[in-house]
């Protein structure tokens, strides 16, 4: 059986552009307004990134801390974020759906537990930020399993050698880190830097679909529209930060952007 | 699970995962770090073996540092509390005023070596932080330190020494605005340089490698007073007791490291975590009090933390112990039963700090005032052959503005 986000990708190359892949942290900035935000968004999004939140996120920047820690202050659990899975997932069932988080959270809930869960309420596919390869191998074979995809993750500083045994190691989606930096950083190398090093990746194999991400916001997303994806996540956080500030509604606002977004790369 | 002899318990870790006893510590990093941590883990274990680099390290020891330290019997602390005798390793004395010199110098060696010339720290006390900021500029790195803003109010002293010496601090705003968020500031700072910058984590804690470097440091202490000992007695006597504080517990591992492999029976190690205020639910305990596993900074260790594994808020007195986690060599040594953990309340420590000064010339920042307490606490009991030894890793300046609002004066 071919995956929803295998099929999605093929759709996209159909179509000759990048999938669109969103973040949104679960809960941000309650449970029902962080659905109606998936919903509204999803009518532009391929591939819906959903963040469990954790308060020390390691590797993320300034925005999607104060999207995960308004989340966390709101009570957010993990029986919550599944719960908005399943409802977004009855609302837009084709919809492909990738829950992103820090390995603690997965850890407590006990990984097999947490497995079963995803594939209950329709997960598609893991982004675990803190499980490298190859400590991430036997958890990544229990998701391949349940046909859920872990998407291992690609960075600058990764080595070619490594580069070569994670590829072979992964699923149907690798997620290439565009630099040096958090979530949310300003892009600090050129596009065509960026899309340097992703093209060696895709020339380790080409079959496997590969996502950019970290950095892209409206002016930067268009020069990299030749990936097989884009990611773009803190951009939305700021998003909603900004429509709370002004007392607008945050659902409306981030819509509009994502649709801005999507324009850029079509 | 069980110690290994004949090997340096920092090495006793599984070699593919990093795990010490199959479970603690670890590297659960962003791909961005596998690199920088590998070319890091690369770099040291070639360093370890270097002579010059050895005779480097000891001379800035010697010269810079300023060791040995001295270990003294404090006679009228022990003929007040009259049962075994207290003695002290006063850690305090070298240069800086706490064991967190030999932390920051080595990694300030190792980062020169590396050919960065930037150098970025975490602090909660802020010894950390001066430390480095002292090595830094005399090894001629950049420095930024990063710190709760909680911690820079309470801790002022160490803020001014770290300006002083050049280094930039970095307030940190997230989460409880104390050490677990400088921490966690600090790696992300990392992840975005690491090209150019060279980490230092200022205690036994993070990802493996840092745990192996820092306890590789601070080992000096118990390096001197291993001589010392011998010198003093004559031998190694029959029962001693090494009382430490326990933070992230880098002054206790290296006050216990060289007597690893001595029967616990001979030679017990007792930590002491901060048990917070007496009448608050919160504390900085998770080995005492049972905390669960869990990630924390790149490391499998016991940490508080709420059943969903979110990370909880400590609370106590002292800055540089307040801590949700604890080093994975530690939860080795609870698990394996070679150290004994328990904790002090924040009065129990303000009360152990005034008594110690008021009966000896010495003056222990808030965290060895944890370890004192516990002194107080046990000696009364024991027979009076048993030496009973408290690393003093720190001294009480830094504390000037606490003590004076909780005690009503500072001594000096």
């Amino acid at each position: 059986m071919i995956s929803t986000i295998t099929s999605v990708f093929k759709k996209c190359k159909k179509e000759k552009r990048p999938a669109l892949l969103t973040y949104t942290v679960a809960g941000d900035n309650n449970k029902k307004k962080s659905l109606e935000i998936l919903k509204s968004i999803s009518k532009h999004v391929d591939i819906c990134e959903i963040g469990f939140p954790h308060n020390t996120p390691i590797a993320d920047g300034g925005q999607i801390q104060t999207s995960a820690y308004r989340s966390i202050k709101k009570g957010t659990k993990l029986r919550d974020v599944f719960q908005i899975v399943k409802q977004f997932k009855k609302y837009k069932n084709h919809k492909p759906v990738i829950l992103m988080g820090y390995y603690n959270m997965i850890f407590q809930y006990g990984e097999n537990k947490f497995i079963n869960k995803c594939k209950e309420v329709g997960v598609n596919g893991l982004i675990v930020v803190d499980l490298p390869w190859p400590d991430n191998k036997s958890f990544a074979k229990k998701c391949k399993k349940k046909s859920i995809i872990f998407v291992q993750l690609l960075s600058p500083t990764t080595s070619n050698k490594r580069m070569k045994k994670i590829i072979s190691d992964s699923h149907d989606m690798i997620y290439y880190i565009s630099m040096l930096g958090t979530t949310g950083s300003r892009l600090k190398i050129s596009s065509k830097e960026i899309l340097k090093n992703y093209k060696k990746v895709k020339r380790i194999n080409k079959n496997k679909n590969c996502v950019i991400g970290f950095g892209i916001t409206n002016e930067t997303i268009s020069s990299l529209k030749s990936a097989d994806g884009l990611v773009v996540g803190s951009e939305i956080c700021k998003e909603i930060t900004k429509s709370l500030k002004k007392r607008q509604n945050p659902v409306t606002n981030v819509s509009k952007m994502v649709k801005k977004l999507k324009n850029k790369i079509l | 699970m069980k110690i290994k002899k004949n090997i340096p318990l920092i090495d006793q870790h599984d070699k593919k995962t990093g795990l010490w006893g199959g479970k603690f510590g670890g590297s659960y990093i962003p791909e961005t770090l596998k690199k920088p941590v590998e070319d890091l883990t690369n770099l040291f274990e070639k360093l370890r073996k270097d002579k010059n680099f050895i005779k480097e390290r000891d001379y800035y020891f010697e010269n810079w540092v300023g060791s040995p330290t001295s270990f003294v019997k404090l006679k009228n602390l022990t003929k007040h509390l009259g049962g075994a005798q207290i003695w002290t390793k006063v850690v305090s004395e070298a240069n800086g005023g706490a064991h967190k010199i030999y932390n920051a110098t080595v990694h300030c060696l190792i980062a020169k070596r590396a050919g960065k010339k930037f150098i970025v720290g975490d602090t909660g006390a802020g010894y950390a932080g001066k430390m480095l900021s002292m090595a830094a500029k005399k090894f001629g790195l950049k420095c930024k330190i990063f710190m709760g803003v909680k911690d820079i109010k309470r801790q002022k002293p160490n803020c001014d020494a770290m300006k002083k010496n050049g280094a930039e601090i970095v307030p940190v705003y997230t989460g409880s605005q104390t050490l677990v968020d400088a921490v966690s500031e600090c790696m992300r700072y990392w992840v975005s340089n690491c090209d150019t910058t060279h980490m230092c984590v200022g205690s036994t804690v993070g990802p493996n490698i840092f745990v192996k470097i820092c306890g590789w440091s601070t080992s000096q202490i118990s390096r001197e007073l291993i001589i010392q000992i011998k010198k003093e007695f004559g031998k190694i006597p029959k029962k001693i007791k090494l009382l430490n504080c326990v933070g992230g517990g880098s002054s206790s591992f290296g006050f216990w490291n060289e007597f690893m492999h001595y029967n616990k029976k001979q030679i017990e190690f007792v930590g002491v975590e901060a048990g917070g205020p007496k009448k608050s639910k919160k504390h900085a305990a998770p080995l005492t009090y049972g905390s669960k596993i869990g990630i924390l900074h790149g490391a499998a260790q016991y940490v508080n933390q709420n059943k969903e594994g979110q990370i909880e808020e400590t609370e106590s007195i002292s800055a540089g112990l307040d801590y949700p986690g604890v080093s994975p060599l530690h939860c080795f040594l609870k698990d394996t039963k070679r150290a004994r953990y328990t904790a002090a309340t924040d009065e129990e420590a303000l009360s152990a700090y005034q008594l110690v000064t008021k009966y000896e010339n010495l003056n222990p920042s808030l965290e060895p005032s944890h370890a004192f307490a516990e002194a107080i606490k046990i000696a009364p009991k024991l027979s009076k052959d048993t030496i009973v030894c408290v690393c003093s890793c720190g001294d009480a300046y830094k504390d000037k503005h606490i003590l004076k609002k909780r005690l009503g004066k500072y001594k000096s």
